[in-house]
């Protein structure tokens, strides 16, 4: 439960309306290209020691676990560069779903996907350390800091936000909106981007993340082999790409360097990308660039047309 | 209730790591390591050779592969005990039949309760590793560090009648280390340690009582992890390991560095007579290579490393 003390937990999050997929205004991608792809590697830093929070064992073992955090820390020594290579090989830049922490910890990853021209944002300030417990003003603090960091370290403006190890609060989405952020990726109820209401009443938007096609939840949770991973992803954009020709879709392969980047799975994800890098009407884009996009050209028609869905309803 | 503000507090962040184990480096990015006779990849294999007492006590944790059932677990018991009287001479045919050498990982305790095993073992020849006591016997942080030595004394006195040279390498159950295990094995004589699943190839590893070297012995790569924990077909796993050969053949002759494939073999897992083939496929594929392919005992690849420059 991560309610607020005191407050009695919610049945719906209050962050989105219900709008069919059917009575959709046309989202028209920049080159009339039916697929918006966006690559998100998360680059990310798990602590040897990170405090406890009675919400959540950082890790499973008694400290130190060394496996836990080899197996993070492999990713950062290992994996970056060889995702980079196949990215490169497919004009694929990066949104990084950052640890604002390895900003000063490994400066030399981050110098790397600021030559590629990739985007940074906020994925808080270590994946050990979450939103649970935190009162507001710390979770404001939290939040700000990170953006802080990335904008004083790389020049970017952070636009998005992924809530640390996906840890949430009510106000997670709320707060990033008031810091100045535009889209958030903690939301997986769609293919396309849609409205997102925050309190502030902020043009705001959620951009697709898929957590199917995330490599972690495939390959850890979901345990999936390396060869059918890639071949989900193809599948997935085979759909998205039919669907796109009707009206533009969005697909998103959230990685993880030491998960995708072992020498048994990169292959499986070069092969997917040169399989829909092959496809023309392919929007290689990052996710601010569809936020953008999309506040832009879509965002008034979607509120219009979600509130006529709402009209259908007998009062 | 929430939380203190020492929470948003991060008393570690600074340039590289949050602990003084080992320096950040990235792979791609060190001096190259080359192999003998201009080999593009070596190729550790190790058979770890495991006692799960049937009385597990599970302290600090229950190492995976433990016992689940209600005492007495008749069940796992004797599917782990399978790999050492069964399974282990398959995958010793294997690596014979393909002229393949591996060190062997062994639990103390084992050369107490059959050193028939044990001799068989010494015949091979091969490297011995030390492997902790039993499997029940996790390295977990928190554990009496003067428990811990005597554990690790214990193991290797048990093994050194059975090892064809001094033993040098490591293995702890589990992957598992307590906050001493890096010091304890340094005092304890040996230099290296596999436990750090963190890089392809060796590093320097910082000890109170001097440097000790890490060997990563990859744990996503293991038929344990493959076919035990992930539940992927046998025939997956050979997949898998030949797709991760490929790929570092790949890289080591693109980017002219040597590259690692370490790989760990349960007995109890591939020595099943449905498991065995698709190792032994793995063993052919090596085999195609061979050319390309240094397969050596860990020692030798490690002073191999070393030979190339300063570890990261």
């Amino acid at each position: 439960m991560t309610s607020p003390a005191g407050n009695i937990p919610k049945a719906d999050p209050g962050l989105f309306d219900y709008w069919p997929y059917d009575s959709r205004p046309k989202i028209s991608w920049p080159g009339g290209a039916r697929v918006a792809l966006w690559i998100a590697p998360n680059i990310e830093f798990y602590e040897y020691a990170p405090p406890p929070n009675p919400q959540r064992k950082p890790w499973p073992r008694p400290l130190p676990d060394v496996l836990g955090y080899a197996t993070r820390d492999y990713g950062n020594r290992v994996g970056h560069q060889r995702m980079m290579r196949v990215m490169d090989k497919y004009g694929l830049r990066g949104s990084v779903s950052l640890s604002a922490a390895t900003l000063i910890h490994h400066p030399e990853v981050i110098e790397l996907a600021a030559a590629r021209d990739w985007e940074f944002f906020s994925h808080g300030i270590y994946n050990t350390r979450y939103t649970y417990g935190l009162s507001e003003a710390q979770e404001r603090e939290m939040i700000e800091e990170s953006m802080a960091l990335i904008h004083h370290h790389t020049g970017q403006h952070c636009d998005g936000y992924l809530a640390p190890a996906l840890s949430h609060s009510e106000s997670t989405i709320d707060l990033f909106a008031e810091a100045g952020g535009a889209y958030t990726c903690d939301l997986f109820h769609d293919d396309q981007p849609t409205p997102a209401h925050t309190r502030s009443g902020k043009r705001f938007v959620s951009v697709p993340y898929s957590l199917e096609l995330n490599d972690t939840i495939t390959y850890v949770v979901n345990k999936v082999e390396p060869r059918r991973y890639g071949q989900m992803i193809k599948d997935a954009f085979d759909r998205l790409y039919a669907e796109g020709e009707h009206s533009g879709t969005v697909m998103c392969v959230p990685l993880h360097a030491y998960q995708v980047s072992h020498p048994h799975r990169i292959r499986a994800f070069e092969d997917a990308m040169d399989y829909i890098c092959g496809h023309a009407g392919v929007w290689k884009a990052t996710g601010r660039e569809i936020a953008r996009h999309y506040l832009q050209h879509s965002y008034d028609d979607a509120l219009a047309s979600i509130a006529a869905v709402a009209k259908e309803d007998p009062a | 209730m929430n939380m203190d503000h020492n929470y948003l507090e991060y008393p570690h962040r600074r340039h590289g790591m949050d602990h003084d184990r080992y320096a950040w480096s990235m792979l791609a990015d060190r001096a190259p390591v080359s192999w003998p006779q201009g080999r593009s990849l070596a190729l550790w294999l190790n058979v770890s050779l495991e006692h799960f007492p049937l009385d597990a006590r599970g302290e600090g944790f229950k190492a995976p592969g433990n016992m689940t059932m209600p005492y007495p677990d008749l069940r796992h018991y004797t599917l782990r005990d399978y790999g050492n009287r069964v399974g282990i001479f398959r995958v010793l045919d294997a690596l014979k039949k393909h002229d393949l050498q591996a060190s062997l990982a062994v639990n103390g305790e084992l050369a107490i309760r059959y050193p028939a095993l044990l001799r068989r073992l010494h015949a091979t020849g091969f490297e011995m590793l030390g492997h902790g006591w039993n499997m029940d016997s996790v390295h977990y942080g928190g554990l009496d560090p003067v428990r811990e030595c005597d554990w690790i004394e214990r193991s290797l006195t048990a093994l050194a009648p059975y090892a064809s040279k001094p033993i040098r390498g490591w293995l702890s159950p589990a992957r598992s280390q307590s906050q001493d295990t890096p010091e304890l094995l340094r005092s304890a004589g040996l230099d290296w340690c596999a436990d750090w699943v963190n890089d392809e190839l060796p590093y320097a590893f910082a000890t109170r009582q001097g440097e000790l070297s890490m060997m990563p012995l990859s744990l996503e790569l293991e038929d344990r992890f493959i076919v035990g924990d992930n539940l992927h077909a046998e025939s997956d796993y050979a997949d898998q390991v030949i797709d991760a050969c490929d790929f570092l053949l790949d890289e080591a002759r693109r980017t002219d560095h040597g590259r690692m494939l370490a790989l760990n073999i349960h007995p109890w897992v591939m020595g099943q007579p449905h498991r065995i083939k698709h190792l032994e496929r793995v063993f052919d594929h090596f085999a195609a290579h061979s050319e390309a392919i240094w397969n050596a005992a860990p020692s030798e690849i490690l002073s191999a490393a070393n030979h190339a420059g300063p570890m990261a």
